[in-house]
């Protein structure tokens, strides 16, 4: 057969189908259609017809490809079921990254934290003088307000901030941990200098009464998002370090399928962390007895979560 | 093959054929994503302006999904395409060459940070630079690329002459040969074309413009016009 007979015998039936895909009005059985024309294309190229028509066909065998194999969720609630039971198994299955990650961001907060509590220049060694006078004025019992220097009308603001800088950082620590670890070790080790550093150098100056209602609520929610954000990173890391039997490629595919199942629960917790540094730790009205029995109820919250939801054989899940 | 050609195999046997896309129509494509970004943040700054720290707040909010998921956002939901790839004709695909989904959209596009680093986007234009396929570090953690979106070709004119039937003993790779020649008759120069035919005076004993209206002449033979 000629291929300008080819294509008129056809040319029709793949009209059809671009209309079909383009506006999806009319009628057209696409499985058959899709089989159909994947034998025309077949038979195109085996008849060497010229590269105009087999380009064409491939592109439509392309296009209808797209709509035969669209990836589709079939179960509905999925996110529901993440939340209560998919999260905290993703985090239980990572569970040496998600230690490794704690001992990176922990320890160095030790250190720093006992170090400045017990030498009152070693938090030169991490910041200017001019950072240290500014967020211990933010922590001084005289203040009214607390936080970041803030009037009462500016919760949203704040809200914002914390949204952009807090989330940020989290997608960085992960981010990183595709340089075969190494950005997440950094990003966990800084900020737990960083961290460890404020609380020894506050703690020394006695503003206690103030720095430990304020972080405790958040804390419980941002703290540990940070370290799951540094645990998933390490767990791209390792895939490229260690690849095991399959090739690096493979390996880094499989790891981030891992690995994301973390990232979507730490940027729900981030945004929950953000809402709860911006509108209740800030509060000055609340005592510091209530400030403190509910910072403590949040940490036993997200433990006992991460400890107990979702096990058993019945949130094996999707 | 030294080219940028990706092709796939399908359950059914068909190989699909797709042009990767290389760094610099993605970088373009890139500033013109940034542009239309700072665009919108400049607008939503002069209206939110009025509303004071409230504002600022919202602002910010409203910087943070700019920066992280405006690109997951237009992949998913404006079929592969942020406004800037949809300018240079380019769609992001799973490495089958399927749509891409939510969650290799939004790995690709949280790991642009390690592709940033250590500034500029080095990491990112190095591993695309290295890559066969164009992959910066996103796309090979997600398992996905940016390729060419062909245009739709239209079956073009063949030219205005009478066909001839062609010589015997022509060998296949010599007919698709004179019908490409036909083909792109509207697309190549005429003096191209007449030097392209002259080629073949030897073979055809005809030269200049009586020999490229003969191998017209053959091309839509061949192709089977009558």
């Amino acid at each position: 057969m000629k291929q300008n007979d080819f294509e008129n015998k056809y040319g029709e039936s793949w009209q059809q189908l671009e209309q079909w895909l383009k506006h999806g009005d009319t009628d057209l059985d696409l499985p058959a259609a899709y089989r159909s024309l994947c034998q025309q294309l077949a038979v195109a190229v085996e008849r060497q017809y010229t590269n105009r028509l087999v380009d064409r066909l491939n592109q439509l065998v392309m296009a209808a490809h797209h709509r035969v194999y669209q990836q589709q969720t079939l179960r509905k609630n999925t996110w529901l079921w993440y939340l209560s039971a998919g999260f905290p198994r993703a985090i239980r299955e990572q569970a040496r990254y998600v230690w490794l990650a704690t001992a990176l961001f922990v320890l160095p907060a030790l250190v720093l934290g006992l170090g400045s509590y017990w030498n009152d220049a070693l938090i030169y060694a991490v910041m200017t003088p001019e950072q240290v006078m500014q967020f211990e004025s933010m922590y001084d019992p005289a203040n009214r307000v607390l936080g970041r220097e803030r009037g009462s009308d500016s919760d949203l603001m704040m809200f914002g901030f914390y949204i952009k800088n807090n989330i940020g950082i989290a997608f960085r620590t992960f981010a990183g941990g595709i340089l075969f670890g190494l950005g997440s070790i950094f990003f966990l080790v800084f900020n737990g200098v960083y961290l460890g550093a404020v609380f020894g150098q506050i703690t020394r100056v006695g503003f206690v009464s103030t720095f430990y209602p304020f972080v405790i609520g958040h804390g419980a929610f941002e703290l540990t998002a940070i370290v799951f954000a540094g645990a998933a990173g390490l767990r791209l890391g390792q895939s490229l370090i260690d690849p095991g039997r399959h090739r690096r490629l493979v390996a880094l595919r499989l790891a981030s399928v891992e690995a994301m199942k973390i990232m979507y629960g730490t940027f729900a917790m981030l945004v929950i962390a953000a809402f709860l540094e911006a509108f209740w730790s800030s509060s000055t009205q609340l005592g510091i007895g209530i400030k403190l029995g509910v910072g403590a109820a949040l940490w036993l919250l997200v433990i006992t979560y991460f400890a107990l939801a979702g096990r058993g054989e019945a949130n094996r899940g999707p | 093959m030294l080219d940028t050609a990706y092709s796939i195999e399908t359950p059914e046997g068909i190989d699909l054929k797709a042009q990767a896309a290389g760094p610099v129509p993605r970088i373009l494509a890139y500033a013109v994503d940034v542009f239309y970004r700072s665009l919108i943040l400049l607008a939503l700054g002069i209206a939110l302006a009025f509303a004071d720290r409230a504002g600022m707040g919202i602002w910010l909010l409203c910087s943070f999904l700019l920066e992280w998921f405006y690109p997951v956002f237009f992949e998913v939901v404006r079929n592969g395409q942020t406004p800037g790839k949809k300018a240079f004709g380019l769609i992001v695909v799973n490495d089958n060459l399927t749509p891409v989904s939510w969650g290799a959209s939004l790995l690709r596009n949280l790991l642009r940070f390690a592709d940033f680093l250590p500034f500029g986007y080095a990491a990112g234009t190095l591993s695309m630079v290295l890559n066969k396929n164009f992959q910066r570090l996103g796309d090979m953690a997600a398992g996905t690329l940016v390729v060419y979106r062909q245009a739709g070709g239209q079956r073009p004119e063949l030219p205005k002459v009478a066909p001839l039937a062609p010589p015997r003993g022509l060998q296949l790779q010599d007919q698709l040969a004179v019908i490409s020649l036909a083909e792109r008759h509207g697309e190549l120069s005429e003096a191209r074309q007449r030097e392209l035919a002259g080629l073949l005076e030897p073979v055809t004993g005809k030269s200049g413009e009586t020999g490229l209206q003969y191998l017209r002449a053959v091309g839509c033979w061949l192709l089977g016009s009558r």
